[in-house]
């Protein structure tokens, strides 16, 4: 139970990061929290985490944002494959590399989205100004990760 | 044990499921309004976090408000007090107007308007996506909220609601590039619609011809022709009008009289609902005939007197709707049931 639960309110906490009102300078500049939650219990339960679960937050997600129904979805679900394929290599790696791997994972997803954004002709004015997010997003892996890990060990989730 | 979900062949096969429902969800989605029942629901389900997250907003205002000095409160109060006076001046002379009008209108036998319903909201301090021009609003359905329903500030038009959830609504600013809605020029009537660009200080006017009449700072108003917007509400003022003689129309820019990007308490309008449902009924049911009553009856049989005209009232809270045929039927074979 508490396999499902914890992955499930840690996404939700997510979620509530991201609505999180953020002076408009900073906005471009917020990581995605809830990609990043969902990639770490894709690295570290992957067998009780699955791609429906991602899916699911992507789309609460795009409810959130008021972007396309699926938008962040099919981002979120892309990467989550990824991670979960990936994540015996990862999993042994250093922290810094895993902060690396992250980063390039978002900055996929983060493709993604800008994509159907533009395709529906809603691209942003500055456009690279919402890579940098990637960036940040890095920058607070270790945090995530180390926050989620001791959540995950005290619930002996995995 | 069963691991739910292995490594394998299996999550391959379930990414395609779900990678191409996505897709199938976005066209959906941008295309028309197949997937709005889903949105709903989804919307529902996070309402609270909505709340949750506006909540540090909201705190932040409460302590300001109690840490607010004496003197502002006595400063705010006095301000407020000379605008209600004014305000209720001004109000005093809309209503000698408003009969005036009401009573035209009845020697012109048009159809009266009635006030519009309104219910102030406050929005939600939630951040959505930064490429769309939205607002979340704590009203939903239950107060009543419908989809396409016009939301206005002190200034002027807002937008209009998109997406209810039982206590929350999703409204689309005037200025999203998706949003357009139909308006005159105050001046002399030129109907012409407004177009958001994405930008809230910003709005177009499409499709003025480089003759037309349209100066800068002319007022821009709702027309109502939209069957959305109530007519006469103010949208902005023209800032800018830039003739090409290349092109076949003029580029026109408004700046919106609503906040759109500051205003914190909004007003959700009911349009004059006789009209709206009259109009209604007319679209969705072509074969129906809206019947005006002539007299001065109303549909209950009670006899309207106004004090100040014997003229026929009009028809505004009983636009009868009756099915053609069955009122083809109803004076000539009604006696089929009689024996």
């Amino acid at each position: 139970m508490i396999r499902v639960l914890l992955p499930t309110i840690t996404l939700l906490c997510a979620l509530l990061l991201v609505m999180l009102p953020l002076p408009d300078i900073i906005t471009p500049f917020r990581p995605d929290w809830v990609a990043m939650v969902a990639l770490y219990w894709a690295f570290a339960v992957p067998r009780h985490f699955g791609l429906f679960m991602a899916w699911m937050a992507g789309l609460l997600l795009d409810v959130s944002q008021g972007t396309l129904l699926g938008q962040h979805a099919l981002g979120l679900v892309v990467i989550t494959v990824i991670a979960l394929h990936m994540h015996q290599r990862v999993r042994v790696s250093p922290l810094l590399q895993q902060s690396l791997f992250v980063m390039f994972l978002l900055l996929l997803k983060q493709t993604l989205v800008l994509w159907v954004s533009g395709m529906i002709g809603r691209a942003p004015d500055d456009p690279w100004l919402y890579f940098a997010s990637p960036f940040v997003a890095m920058l607070f892996w270790p945090l995530i990760f180390v926050i989620l890990r001791d959540l995950r060990r005290r619930y002996n989730v995995g | 044990m069963q691991p739910l979900f292995q490594n394998g062949g299996g999550p391959i096969l379930r990414f395609l499921l779900l990678a191409v429902l996505s897709i199938i969800l976005m066209v959906a989605d941008h295309r028309d309004q197949y997937v709005d029942q889903v949105r709903t629901i989804l919307f529902t389900a996070i309402s609270p976090l909505q709340y949750t997250a506006a909540l540090p907003a909201r705190s932040a205002e409460w302590t300001y408000a109690q840490f607010a000095t004496n003197r502002a409160l006595h400063e705010r109060v006095d301000r407020l007090q000379r605008e209600n006076l004014q305000l209720s001046a001004r109000q005093q002379k809309f209503e000698t107007l408003l009969a005036e009008n009401d009573r035209l209108r009845e020697l012109l036998d048009a159809s009266a308007k009635r006030d519009e319903r309104v219910l102030v909201a406050e929005l939600l301090a939630v951040d959505l996506d930064p490429f769309r021009q939205q607002v979340i609003v704590n009203r939903g359905s239950r107060a009543g909220i419908y989809r396409g329903q016009p939301v206005i500030d002190a200034g002027g038009v807002m937008g209009q609601v998109i997406n209810t959830g039982p206590f929350t609504a999703t409204v689309l600013l005037l200025s999203d590039p998706d949003h357009a809605l139909s308006v005159q020029i105050n001046r002399n009537g030129l109907r012409t619609i407004a177009a958001g660009r994405g930008d809230p200080e910003r709005l177009e006017l499409l499709y003025i011809p480089n003759s037309a009449d349209v100066r800068v700072d002319d007022l821009v108003a709702t027309s109502g022709l939209d069957g959305r917007f109530p007519a006469n509400y103010p949208v902005g003022r023209v800032t800018e009008v830039n003739r090409r003689p290349g092109q076949a129309f003029a580029e026109v820019a408004v700046r919106p009289l609503a906040n759109l990007d500051r205003s914190r308490e909004v007003l959700m309008v009911w349009p004059d609902q006789g009209q709206e449902e009259a109009r209604r009924a007319v679209h969705e049911h072509p074969d129906f005939e809206v019947e005006v009553m002539p007299d001065g009856t109303a549909g209950d049989g009670s006899t309207i007197v106004t004090p100040e005209s014997t003229a026929p009232t009009p028809p505004a809270d009983d636009a009868t709707v009756i099915p053609e045929g069955e009122a083809d039927d109803l004076p000539g074979e009604g006696g089929g049931e009689a024996p």
